[in-house]
């Protein structure tokens, strides 16, 4: 093994000395420069483990192929039928479960100590956040990608055509974006990266379940569908299937962009604050 | 050499300069009114065992904590009114690797050079610089998490210095590294210090606080109960120490009767049952007790006159050996 011999490599004085003799201090990168540092950081973590990215090749397939086969003759008749009502609703459902690593990714960063370092550079401080988000997007994306081109081959066919498709997966990135600032939130409020994973398991479970991702609200008992009616998943998905099937309104898009820019606006600052003041 | 000197530096030409720091955690007062000023230009040892409040306290200094109450000011800027003054000039290296196991030791220093403003090119070279300096060149493309703990220690100082800091925070830079990794970091910090950076480290070996600061505060449950040069340290407790061995332990009665007579002070019986210590404070005094103890026919094989080791310097201030305070790890779980 190399090991041995690598770590015998000496010091050499001469090198340190010149290496400490540089005293130049470049200009502060802006706030967007070092958004993207942090985000060509998570890039870099993609790359050296790529088995985080199981999350968003295997889970949307295995997502879309057991609810499109499993339910799709009992609820609509015929699985082709069924398909072209559930895929919008389960891209944003793989999309939104995905966005739970986010949390688990930041608590990891912290009880690791990396985030120090970050927290003791004169930077743009939510930049780290920030950075990481971008790079969750790019995840996102992939996600989306895996379940539209496999919609497409069993079967899929959006009305919306190649604009809706597209426009449906922007409008999800936009909304996975924000929500993912509660999952940064909860990332530096728990104290082990399984107990963040645990509990927004818990919160999505039911928010993504108890929607209209699956079946019609019709069919519900009424109380639960005044449940469905108020979950902001169900808006999300009906915004996206609109986009898809070209039949979407502006106040259906309206209303998750508004949904959007309150989930930041809360827990944005919130996660902010937490940060700031992490011991 | 002397380029960062003289800018910005507190009214009184400190580096440092910290009253009254106080920082709780719950019930647990991890620092408990810590007065610090440090001067330019030398090299400053927290010296204290584990749970002291050591690291709580740098994290203030390095802004990464706000303090409860008290002050500190870093070359005259307030570490929280202007944290991000405070920030362009210092760097911390923690307690735990604060570098990313999953990139490799290039893409490390790479980040934090890009982080601070260099251009790509720029980062690059820099970052090469470094990892040739620090013995790592043949490791660079390796992912940190396979480094060895002095690798990664030499790495994570490294990046603090992607761009050479006027002030260095360095977090138990040797714990548990082995011997040959720990002269390693002893050198960087001695070239640091010769570089004009100014260097605040915790530890608690004894030995390293003696061996490379200029000057020690010694800390104990929050406060910091001496200051000093080591050799005033040392002083403080006495001259020195004399060490006797006996040749057969069944006379220790007798000498530890014949010493503590003739010098007047009580001995200490080692755990080694022919061993005695006493400390000193008068080297005429040994040599009369020595002959003493020739007279009285205990038969010795070994004696040494040593200057106080900074573990009975400790020993001396709390009364107490050096020991981790294991029921005030507060600190270490943060």
């Amino acid at each position: 093994m190399t090991t041995p011999a690598t770590s015998a490599q000496p010091i050499r004085e001469s090198a340190l000395r010149s290496a400490l003799s540089s005293r130049v201090r470049p200009p502060r990168p802006n706030a967007l420069s070092a958004s993207l540092t942090f985000g060509w950081r998570a890039l870099l973590k993609i790359k050296h483990v790529p088995e985080q990215l199981f999350d968003v090749t295997a889970f949307p397939i295995m997502f879309t192929l057991m609810f499109t086969y499993l339910f799709g003759g009992a609820l609509a008749g015929s699985t082709g039928e069924y398909l072209q009502f559930l895929l919008p609703g389960i891209l944003v459902q793989t999309v939104v479960f995905i966005t739970i690593y986010t949390g688990f990714g930041l608590n990891t960063d912290i009880t690791k100590g990396v985030f120090d370092r970050f927290r003791s550079l004169p930077i743009w401080r939510p930049a780290a956040l920030v950075g990481a988000l971008l790079g969750d997007v790019a995840r996102y994306t992939m996600a989306s990608t895996m379940v539209v081109v496999l919609g497409l081959i069993l079967g899929f066919r959006p009305a919306g055509g190649v604009a809706g498709v597209l426009l449906s997966v922007a409008l999800l990135l936009v909304f996975s974006f924000s929500l993912s600032w509660i999952w940064t939130a909860l990332g530096l409020i728990l104290r082990t990266p399984n107990s963040v994973m645990g509990v927004s398991m818990m919160v999505l479970f039911p928010l993504t379940f108890v929607s209209n991702i699956f079946v019609d609200p019709q069919t519900m008992p009424s109380w639960l569908q005044a449940v469905v009616g108020a979950n902001p998943i169900s808006h999300l998905v009906t915004a996206v299937r609109g986009l898809m099937d070209g039949t979407v309104t502006a106040g259906q898009i309206g209303w998750v962009l508004l949904a959007s820019g309150a989930l930041v606006a809360v827990f944005g600052p919130l996660t902010m604050y937490l940060y700031r003041n992490k011991k | 050499m002397s380029a960062g000197r003289g800018s910005g530096e507190d009214a009184g030409g400190l580096a440092i300069n910290a009253e009254g720091l106080v920082r709780r955690f719950g019930d647990n007062v991890a620092v408990d009114g810590v007065d610090l000023r440090v001067a330019p230009g030398e090299i400053y040892g927290f010296l204290g065992p584990n749970g002291a409040g050591k690291t709580t306290t740098i994290r203030m200094l390095a802004t990464l904590l706000r303090p409860d109450s008290g002050t500190a000011r870093v070359f005259g800027h307030d570490v929280v009114r202007e944290a991000d003054a405070v920030r362009g000039r210092v760097s911390l290296t923690g307690q735990f690797a604060s570098v990313d196991e999953d990139l490799t030791g290039l893409e490390n220093l790479v980040l934090v050079a890009r982080l601070l403003g260099h251009s790509r090119a720029q980062s690059r070279v820099r970052a090469r610089e470094l990892l040739d300096a620090f013995g790592l060149t043949e490791a660079a493309g390796r992912q940190v998490k396979k480094y060895s703990g002095g690798m990664r220690r030499r790495l994570d100082i490294a990046a603090s210095i992607v761009v050479t800091p006027d002030l260095i925070f360095l977090d138990e830079p040797t714990a548990g590294l082995d011997p040959r990794s720990r002269n390693q970091v002893w050198d960087i910090v001695r070239a640091l210090s010769a570089g004009g950076t100014r260097v605040l480290l915790t530890t608690q070996y004894l030995d390293e606080a003696d061996q490379l600061a200029d000057r020690i505060a010694v800390i104990d449950h929050g406060r910091v109960i001496a200051e000093g040069t080591p050799g005033e340290l040392k002083a403080s407790v006495g001259s020195g120490a004399l060490h006797v061995r006996l040749r057969d332990p069944e006379g220790r009665p007798e000498a530890e009767r014949v010493l503590s007579q003739a010098l007047g002070l009580p001995v200490r019986l080692e755990s080694d049952p022919a061993a005695i210590t006493a400390r000193v404070s008068d080297a005429e005094r040994v040599a009369h007790a020595l002959a003493e103890l020739a007279r009285s026919g205990v038969a010795v094989t070994d004696f040494a006159l040593g200057q106080p080791s900074l573990d009975e310097v400790f020993l001396a201030l709390t009364g107490r050996p050096v020991e981790n305070d294991e029921a005030n790890d507060e600190e270490d779980a943060a």
